[in-house]
């Protein structure tokens, strides 16, 4: 019986955390934005998101078996979320071969090339999304309208950002906050990625710093702006509850991998992707620039990494 | 003194990272019940941090329950008593809790006479005449040693080098790692002889002051702590937010004063002197009752064991024996612990002896004694945010791998209390401590060399 016995150094337990639960977990706190996706969009969204999701998770078996030669990992879920992330990131009547070739960009270029889950260097799903919005600008800047308002979905409408920059009638905020607006999928309603966001908090699959750090910063910034010139473009409520803002800063820039380690490091990546979103906003070629400003930092995070470091016991405390 | 008011309202804990693993305290409750004498018994002559002792006794030698075997060579080191009466057999190589063989006494077993020296009787002693250097003395005669499972003599922590001096002492009754429950039995039991034990280690120290810490999932012991603490002027008792590794000394002190040792220091160089309330009972014993240190209480514990409980045994007594009091090891045992499943030992047979430190014995089924295989690092933070000591796991680990010392120095590996907290909350299963374990020794070897 004795040397039967396992000898291995501390600990010898385990809380059971793995990498699905995380992944599942970001997954779960995307539904809320999921089914309104559904209520604004109809079929068209949720076609777009599964055909996302197979693109994603087959490109990721066949990248891995064939070309890298390794186990497949496809049932941690992150395929899924860079799947999911990607359809809530283009406008609900794309054609879906432009999809896959996103999916494939996403997959192949974002996280594949750099050897998979945990050494990529930049957020997959934006990957896909930017190298869209650079291939396809039309398809991937024409909205149509949510159904809600239309019978006919083909009729292309402009979303806030745009009509900001175009300076046209604006929506209400209210029908910003809940959703029933237009725009990409996942983005339209504030109020069901904020839900995603406090379901992932309860979980501690994410810390408050980094979606919190992004939402201060462009609101006290544009803020500043607004009080100095009260257009409403300036608005800082409208920045807050409009675009990919909420869905860059609780979904997209919350990415473990690409994010920073320390929690300083985390509030000066928020901050600065704040800083650029608004910058690119207002005086940027493109109506949204969140997704850029996001793979900005994406490629700052390990120099954030080198120069922080955790608050230590013991240094520069108030001693009580 | 009663509990301090503002602490009936808000639970005090440490303020950086820490985690809270199911507490299993499946002995809990549990009497202390006496081991039978066993039939031989292997003393390590080091049960403690520092120099081996030297053994003074040889084969066919006659020794006394309590009777001196080892005498501690040099400061930082423990007299070692018999722990039974009877014949030494010989002196040999045992194996023994750290896993390697080392000098023990063997001892076989005849009758149970104590050294008549030893005071027998169970009541209370609360009274003390003796000086603070007398104390000392006798605690160091007694060979007790930091009985949490540090095992640092505490003659040695009681002694503060020059210029310096505490002004509170910490009473360590956290029992933060889960399972164990021999100091939560022992505080229900002998209550007041820990308030003597405190007394006389305040007077020690020349404190005015003392804190006994209990985390708050010991309602029981609370209560009849901050009962006794009225008749004891200078002693409060202060509840603790369940966290681990909150019976850290450096977690404790910050928990109950909100002062932080600085990397590197000892605890006294913010005014504190912590003891383990087992030590504080030893302590009592040697003092007031004549009684060195040669029995403590195990817990003896597992999912599968049959009888989870807390035993008084006799250092030197195998883990087997107690093993047996608790109902046998389970037909499905994957690994045996000495201590808790944060920072205990696995052990390779269970023919080891009881020490000093052994503050129980965890019996871990197989299905729960493998590691899951370990995936890369996803980079989620979760070990950074965990760490009470404000470290950067993963980026040590990495160090570590590479072999990059002089960053692994800057970014503080020697400050690693090995409390495991990175490696249990690990969602890749990444052996986090393992590797920050070996690169904290080779940088600790770099320094030393360096100063040198």
């Amino acid at each position: 019986m004795e040397n039967k016995l396992i000898v291995s150094p501390s600990p010898h337990i385990h809380s059971g955390d793995s990498i699905p639960k995380n992944m599942y977990g970001v997954l779960i706190a995307l539904i809320p934005a999921f089914l309104l996706s559904l209520y604004v969009f109809g079929l068209d969204a949720l076609i777009l998101t599964l055909a996302s999701i197979l693109f994603c998770v087959v490109f990721e078996y066949f990248i891995s078996k064939f070309i890298l030669k390794s186990e497949p990992t496809i049932s941690d879920g992150s395929a899924i979320i860079t799947g999911v992330l990607l359809a809530f990131n283009v406008p609900s009547n794309l054609p879906i071969w432009i999809l896959a070739i996103g999916a494939l960009a996403a997959i192949g270029i974002g996280k594949m090339s750099f050897g998979g889950l945990g050494k990529n260097i930049f957020n997959p799903a934006l990957v896909g999304r930017i190298f869209l919005l650079i291939s396809f600008p039309a398809q991937m800047t024409t909205w149509p309208a949510p159904v809600l308002e239309s019978a006919t979905d083909a009729i292309s409408s402009a979303t806030v950002l745009s009509q900001l920059n175009l300076s046209s009638a604006l929506p209400t905020l209210s029908s910003m906050f809940v959703g029933t607006e237009s725009g990409s999928l996942g983005e339209t309603s504030a109020i069901a990625l904020l839900l995603g966001l406090i379901y992932m908090l309860w979980k501690k699959i994410i810390t408050w710093h980094i979606p919190i750090s992004i939402l201060v910063t462009v609101a006290i910034f544009t803020a500043i702006l607004y009080i100095f010139d009260p257009q409403p473009q300036y608005n800082p409520i409208i920045h807050l509850a409009s675009g990919g803002l909420m869905l860059g800063a609780i979904f997209m820039a919350t990415d473990y991998v690409t994010s920073p380690l320390t929690k300083k490091g985390m509030v000066i990546y928020g901050f600065f992707i704040g800083i650029i979103t608004v910058c690119i906003r207002l005086w940027g070629a493109y109506p949204e620039g969140v997704s850029f400003a996001i793979v900005l930092m994406n490629g700052f995070t390990p120099l954030i990494n080198y120069y922080t470091t955790p608050k230590r016991f013991g240094e520069k405390q108030k001693n009580g | 003194m009663g509990i301090s008011t503002e602490n009936c309202f808000m639970l005090k804990t440490f303020r950086i990272g820490g985690i809270h693993p199911a507490e299993n305290k499946l002995s809990a409750g549990k009497k202390i019940e006496n081991a039978a004498l066993p039939a031989q018994v292997m003393i390590p002559l080091a049960q403690h941090i520092g120099a081996p002792c030297q053994p003074i006794v040889k084969k066919g030698d006659k020794v006394k329950v309590g009777t001196l075997i080892g005498k501690s060579v040099g400061f930082v080191s423990a007299n070692i008593h018999s722990s039974v009466s009877g014949t030494v057999n010989k002196i040999d190589k045992v194996t023994d809790v750290s896993g390697y063989k080392r000098d023990a006494v063997i001892i076989d077993v005849d009758g149970d006479e104590w050294e008549p020296t030893i005071d027998r009787s169970d009541t209370l002693k609360r009274e003390c005449r003796l000086s603070s250097k007398e104390i000392v003395e006798k605690i160091a005669g007694a060979g007790i040693v930091g009985m949490g499972g540090a095992t640092f003599p505490t003659h040695v922590k009681l002694t503060p080098p020059p210029g310096l001096k505490a002004n509170i002492l910490i009473i360590n009754g956290v029992e933060c790692e889960p399972y164990l429950t021999s100091d939560h039995e022992l505080m229900l039991e002998k209550a007041e002889e820990i308030f003597v034990g405190t007394e006389i280690l305040m007077k020690a120290i020349d404190v005015k002051k003392a804190v006994i810490g209990i985390e708050n999932n010991k309602k029981d012991a609370i209560a009849r702590f901050a009962e006794i603490s009225k008749s004891y002027p200078g002693i409060e008792v202060q509840p603790l937010k369940v966290k681990y590794p909150q019976g850290g000394e450096k977690q404790l002190i910050d928990a109950i004063t909100g002062r932080q040792v600085p990397g590197g220091a000892l605890p006294i160089s913010v005014g504190a002197i912590v003891q383990n309330v087992g030590t504080t009972f030893a302590v009592y014993e040697a003092v007031q009752k004549n009684k060195p240190l040669f029995e403590r209480i195990v817990t003896v514990t597992g999912k599968e064991v049959k009888n989870p409980c807390n035993v008084r045994a006799r250092i030197g007594t195998p883990f087997k024996n107690l093993i047996d009091i608790a109902g046998g090891l389970p037909g499905d045992t994957g690994k045996v612990i000495s201590g808790g499943p944060m920072m205990g030992k696995a052990l390779p047979d269970i023919d080891i002896p009881v020490a000093k430190g052994s503050s129980g014995i965890l019996i871990i089924p197989s299905s729960e004694a493998k590691r899951k295989a370990m995936k890369d690092c996803i980079r989620c933070a979760k070990c950074v945010n965990v760490c009470p000591m404000g470290l950067n796991p993963t980026l040590l680990m990495d160090l570590t791998e590479f072999q990059i010392w002089d960053r692994a120095e800057k970014q503080k590996i020697t400050d690693c209390i090995e409390c495991g907290s990175c490696s249990y909350t690990c969602p890749a299963n990444r052996p986090l401590l393992d590797y920050i374990r070996l690169g904290k020794g080779k940088v600790t070897g770099i320094v030393r060399a360096r100063k040198n």
